[in-house]
């Protein structure tokens, strides 16, 4: 089969929240990262567009609803290049950039000796540094890194 | 801040007056001691993986001071094995103590039993990450030992890689007005986070593989095992466990009064014949856990403050 090269155009959506310039393979670890099975409304996911920037990147967009300043930020720690534009009435009404937030939850924490991974407890990880990426997490102490973080 | 209350987990969380408050507590305590002072008191010792030292020396600090000791020492015993999460087992022993001491294999379980229990956690030392108490006990050594915090230099030698007593006194000494030197084969040298962490608080500090060179300069020698386990190749294991050695004549080329440092317990890398030396400080300092305890115990459950 002759491989996809080109994918049909992310249809433009009335209200909600479009997340552009995801690198492409980070692009559904973000997906993950927004719990999208609390979402009501349709979410298109997109890969593999040709980007200026990234050469490949991703695209998500969330119909209905704006995220939260805190879900947003999350994404951060996996894309921190990524732009979040809030869309009302198919116009772009706000557009920012990530920052990744203080204090980080909702990811497993990579040391397979953490208490976290061997019983229920929510992770909780403190931002160390911002570029490149460093969380400690608040159980083990443990460092990670962007690449050691698993979703 | 004051302690009552308050979880001692990490030494990441005590800030400098925390660290003074604790070793004058000590101080007192040693110079008078107090056997009423936690009567009525319940200590609840939960060791989870054996750790014979460690155990007697917070008993012996809680009976010194009056209190009382119930636990366990070795999971295995324990409802843990009918597979009982940590969470449960530390709500459940939370009805029956004042304080909870708590040994563990596993990374972060100080934080959670502390998440999960009213009275205040001591950590006892969880897995690979933390011992504050050994760390404090350190510190109320190299203090009664050279009169002071500042002003030292300060050399880890060993096993510097997984050595976790090291990263901790590290990171407690960054506080203080110090110089920092880190003797180690390359193989076992300290991780580069935290080297990066002194260079942003400014601590100097001198990498290096050669012990014999930097000894006259130091204050402090705080020795830790190699474990051969810990080498991935045992040819180089024997050509190296003896450079990392302070026998009496390595003593010859150190200040006169320089003292020696070990968690304990030490394999041959400080030999034997050093242990009359005014310089061995390592029993008194296994010793200065039972006041340093002693002050953590009375402080968090508010008997002083
Ligand atoms: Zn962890």
């Amino acid at each position: 089969m002759k491989p996809a090269e080109h994918i049909i155009p992310v249809p433009a959506i009335e209200e909600g929240t479009v997340i552009d310039h995801l690198p492409s393979r980070e692009t559904l670890k973000v997906m993950r990262l927004l719990n999208p099975q609390e979402f009501e409304h349709p979410i298109t996911v997109a890969l593999n567009l040709d980007s200026k920037k990234l050469g490949k990147k991703g695209v998500i967009k969330v119909n209905n609803r704006s995220l939260t300043k805190d879900e947003v930020d999350k994404i951060a720690i996996l894309a921190p290049q990524a732009t979040v534009s809030i869309i009302k009435n198919y116009k772009v009404v706000q557009k920012n950039r990530v920052h990744a937030p203080k204090s980080i939850s909702g990811i497993p924490c990579s040391n397979p000796n953490c208490i976290t991974n061997k019983e229920p407890a929510e992770t909780q990880f403190e931002l160390v540094q911002e570029s490149p990426l460093r969380i400690r997490c608040h159980f083990c102490e443990r460092i990670m890194s962007r690449k050691d973080i698993a979703l | 801040m004051t302690f009552k209350g308050r979880d001692i987990i990490s030494i990441r969380d005590f800030s400098k007056d925390d660290i003074m408050k604790v070793l004058e507590t000590a101080q007192k305590l040693e110079k008078k001691p107090q056997p009423n002072l936690m009567k009525g008191a319940v200590m609840g010792c939960l060791f989870f993986e054996p750790s014979t030292r460690t155990r007697l020396s917070f008993t012996s600090a809680m009976e010194k001071l009056g209190g009382q000791v119930l636990g366990f020492e070795d999971a295995a015993v324990t409802s843990v094995q009918k597979g009982e999460t940590l969470w449960d087992t530390t709500k459940m022993v939370n009805n029956y103590v004042d304080v909870i001491v708590q040994r563990h294999p596993v990374e972060g379980a100080a934080r959670l039993a502390a998440n999960a229990a009213d009275v205040p956690v001591i950590n006892a030392g969880d897995g690979a990450n933390q011992h504050p108490t050994q760390t404090l006990l350190d510190l109320y050594t190299v203090q009664k030992e050279k009169g002071k915090l500042d002003g030292l230099n300060i050399g880890f030698v060993g096993d510097l890689k997984y050595g976790r007593t090291v990263h901790s006194l590290c990171m407690a000494m960054s506080h203080f007005k110090t110089k920092l030197y880190f003797v180690a084969p390359e193989a076992l040298q300290m991780p580069e986070y935290y080297l990066a962490d002194l260079q942003k608080k400014k601590v100097p500090y001198v990498v290096t593989g050669d012990l014999d060179k930097v000894a006259p300069e130091l204050d402090i020698i705080y020795m830790t095992r190699i474990q051969k386990e810990r080498f991935p190749d045992p040819v180089e294991y024997n050509r190296l466990k003896d450079s990392y050695r302070i026998d009496k004549q390595l003593l010859k080329r150190t200040k006169k009064d320089v003292r020696i440092l070990h968690p304990l317990p030490r394999i041959n890398e400080i030999s034997t014949d050093l242990d009359d030396t005014p310089n061995a400080a390592y029993f008194r300092q296994a010793a200065n856990g039972v006041p340093v305890r002693q002050a953590l115990i009375a402080l968090v459950t508010g008997r002083l403050s």
